[in-house]
């Protein structure tokens, strides 16, 4: 079966500033991928890689054995992956109901169609409803989504991450800064939405990483150092000194 | 993944009553227009009631780029200019050649106009949004602009092209010579444009052009492109612009170079803004306002830009939101009944701010007519009374009533702050306020 991601010895530069050097990454399709690290280990330009938001400087990122390195964000996102930010990044000014409904029609097939009441497509409606349910907003539906707590904000978030459908979803952070009961409530929320996707995951929440993930590989100065089970992560000695041995002073 | 959440069809985003609703006001709007003349049937009203009209649909387009799509535009004159000159062009055509057009359908020529020079040139003009758009914006405005005086055969140099509506084929036996005929088409056809305008609002395009508007980033990682986005958004104003200025076409029987000019740009904007660019009948309110005001200001002051830079300079620093954003802002308190505690205090405000701004005027026309004009263009006529700009006792009045109007004023403004704040308390607590 092909790698539903396949990251082959990409390269990424900011001016003269190596970022990510010879990363190599497979997640295979249906796999609960985490990715962990310190902070500026190069986590979140990694996902701006893969989702287009960034062109490698070299190498190549394959998405169901196609390559994707050099198409657009939107380009990436129809062939059905699909992510979610690090800060919040929504549509503030719209209503959270819009927010979920503008990211389930272009799935929905209805693209830039200026010809059709957008109240009055069923399927729409009923999948926006589905996904709100889904990320509990249903009650808030008529807020701006800019006047959301913080907690709903990254709720939404995942929301319209998930609404076209895509195959491969990728979160980053999903849970930062949400209380402990907010972050239970967020995985439990993941693990449902993404049965039978594929899931790639950054996160600082050991808890959520062990507890969540098939695979997890350790990304330390853009470079990954280790990629396997919990269980193999856990007992990994370079694993322990660069990275689970920090968090533990 | 097939069970539909329980909830999901509980959801019914347009209410009957309320699309019932929606209706009404288009019918009440309709029926407005065909007795608005009848109320008002002086000339001067109808080549007013005509103007505006042409205005709305002007604004309106401008809207969908600014409003909707987040494209602040300094040249949107151009499609209305472009769109006079196509209608103008196609009306000398049609007289000349016979052919079976009657004028109804000639704004068509215009937003076809419109459309065509935006579909050819917004590709490049919308790649990206934001300073560049607007820069380029006003770079392609002065040069159409300076153009139009260069090509005299298609723009007909200074004087403009003429034309004779009267000279196309009639319908109903309408000759559309008579204003009042003019008035039932441009009526007839801001209807169209405005129906048509908000039905745009309410298709999947129209909503992610209000995505891209908020953060065009996002937009990129739920499929869409928006470049695309921005480029439609950018025809379709063209388009509705283009009707716009070939309806001003029809009216005047001519189109001129001032037509696509940047004074005309700058009005649009201007009444778009005004009028509030946050909902959709907000620029329809900013195009009444400005063109009534436009008309009403030049035949009484010299000095009217000046006040159109006051008023504009006062909405952007005191009411972004624009005129419909202060009446919206009413709402909340509406529905939680609240409303009676900031009416007393608007009221009290009321006399102290028109002496303040009564003072401002009689200020600023004692300084145009006292440097402006020498000798016996030294009276002012102000609310029916006259001043005269040389004697000191003018100047005076102006300075205490500004300066006083200003005192008072001020202190009455607070109230209306104090009131606001229990106001809106109250309807935080009743949840119709965030
Ligand atoms: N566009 C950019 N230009 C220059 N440097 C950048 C850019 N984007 C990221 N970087 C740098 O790349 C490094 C990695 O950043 P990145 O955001 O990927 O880290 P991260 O692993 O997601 O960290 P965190 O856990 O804090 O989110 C940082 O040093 C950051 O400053
Ligand atoms: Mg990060």
């Amino acid at each position: 079966m092909t790698a539903a991601i396949e990251i082959l010895n990409v390269e990424k530069r900011f001016g003269n500033v190596g970022i990510i050097h010879g990363l190599n990454l497979s997640v295979a399709q249906g796999e609960r991928h985490a990715v962990i690290g310190p902070n500026g280990a190069g986590k979140s330009t990694t996902f701006n890689l893969i989702s287009g938001h960034i062109a490698p400087t070299s190498g190549e990122i394959r998405l169901n054995g196609d390559v994707i390195s050099g198409l657009r964000p939107f380009e990436i996102n129809r062939r059905g992956l699909s992510r979610s930010f690090q800060v919040t990044n929504v549509f503030a000014r719209m209503t959270v109901w819009e927010n979920v409904r503008c990211a389930v029609l272009w799935a929905t097939g209805h693209r830039y169609a200026f010809w059709k009441n957008v109240d009055d497509l069923p399927e729409v409606r009923q999948r926006t409803a589905e996904i709100l349910d889904d990320i509990n907003l249903l009650h808030r539906r008529e807020v701006p989504a800019g006047l959301l707590t913080y907690a709903e904000q990254r709720e939404l978030e995942i929301g319209i991450t998930i609404a076209g459908g895509a195959d491969v979803i990728m979160l980053d952070e999903p849970t930062a800064g949400m209380s402990h009961a907010e972050t239970e409530r967020a995985v439990a929320l993941i693990r449902r939405l993404t049965e039978g996707r594929t899931l790639v995951i950054v996160e600082h929440d050991m808890s959520v990483v062990f507890g969540l993930a098939d695979r997890i590989s350790v990304l330390v100065y853009g470079h990954i150092i280790a990629s396997g089970t919990p269980d193999e992560i856990r007992g990994n000695p370079k694993v322990r000194e660069a990275y689970l041995g920090e968090e533990a002073h | 993944m097939s069970v539909a959440a329980p909830s999901a069809s509980d959801i019914r985003p347009v209410a009957r009553s309320q699309s019932l609703k929606f209706y009404g006001i288009w019918v009440i709007v309709a029926i407005g227009l065909v007795v608005l003349p009848v109320i008002f049937s002086s000339g001067g009203s109808l080549t007013s009631f005509s103007l505006i009209g042409i205005a709305i649909i002007f604004a309106l387009s401008y809207n969908i780029l600014l409003g909707q799509t987040g494209l602040l535009s300094f040249g949107h004159a151009v499609y209305y200019g472009l769109g006079g000159f196509a209608v103008v062009h196609m009306m000398n055509a049609v007289a000349a050649h016979g052919w079976p057009l009657p004028l109804p359908f000639i704004p068509l020529v215009g937003g076809l106009g419109g459309f065509c020079f935006a579909a050819v040139i917004g590709w490049v003009m919308t790649k990206r949004a934001g300073t560049v758009f607007a820069m380029i914006s006003l770079g392609i405005g002065e040069l159409v602009a300076s153009s139009s005086l260069i090509l005299r055969s298609v723009f007909g140099g200074e004087s403009g092209i003429t034309t004779d509506r009267t000279a196309l084929p009639h319908m109903f036996g309408w000759s559309f010579g008579p204003q009042i005929q003019v008035y039932y088409l441009i009526a007839f056809w801001v209807m169209i444009a405005a129906i048509a305008m908000y039905a745009l609002t309410r298709t999947p395009f129209g909503r992610i052009c209000n995505a891209v508007r908020d953060n065009p980033e996002r937009v990129e990682f739920i499929g869409y492109d928006p470049h695309v986005v921005r480029y439609l958004s950018y025809c379709f104003a063209g388009l509705f612009a283009g009707i716009a200025g070939g309806l001003t076409a029809i009216n005047f029987e001519i189109a001129n170079s001032a037509y696509l000019g940047a004074v005309q740009s700058g009005l649009v904007l201007f009444a778009t803004f005004i009028g509030g660019t946050a909902y959709f009948f907000g620029p329809i309110l900013g195009a009444i306002l400005v063109t009534y005001l436009q008309l009403g200001l030049t035949s009484l002051t010299t000095v009217w830009q000046l006040y159109f830079g006051i008023i504009f300079i006062g909405i952007v620093m005191f009411a972004p939101g624009g005129i419909a954003g202060i009446l919206m802002m009413h709402r909340p308190l509406l529905r939680a009944g609240t409303l009676g505690t900031v009416i007393p205090s608007y009221l009290l405000a009321l006399l102290p701010t028109l002496v303040l701004v009564g003072g401002v005027i009689l200020g600023i026309e004692t300084i145009a007519h006292y440097t402006a004009s020498q000798g016996e263009g030294n009276v002012i006529n102000l609310f029916g009374i006259p001043f005269n700009a040389t004697t000191p006792s003018t100047w005076i009045i102006a300075i205490v009533t500004t300066i006083g109007g200003f005192l008072v004023a001020r202190m009455t403004w607070r109230r209306i702050v104090e009131a606001w704040d229990r106001a809106a308390r109250g309807a935080r607590d009743q949840g119709y306020l965030a």
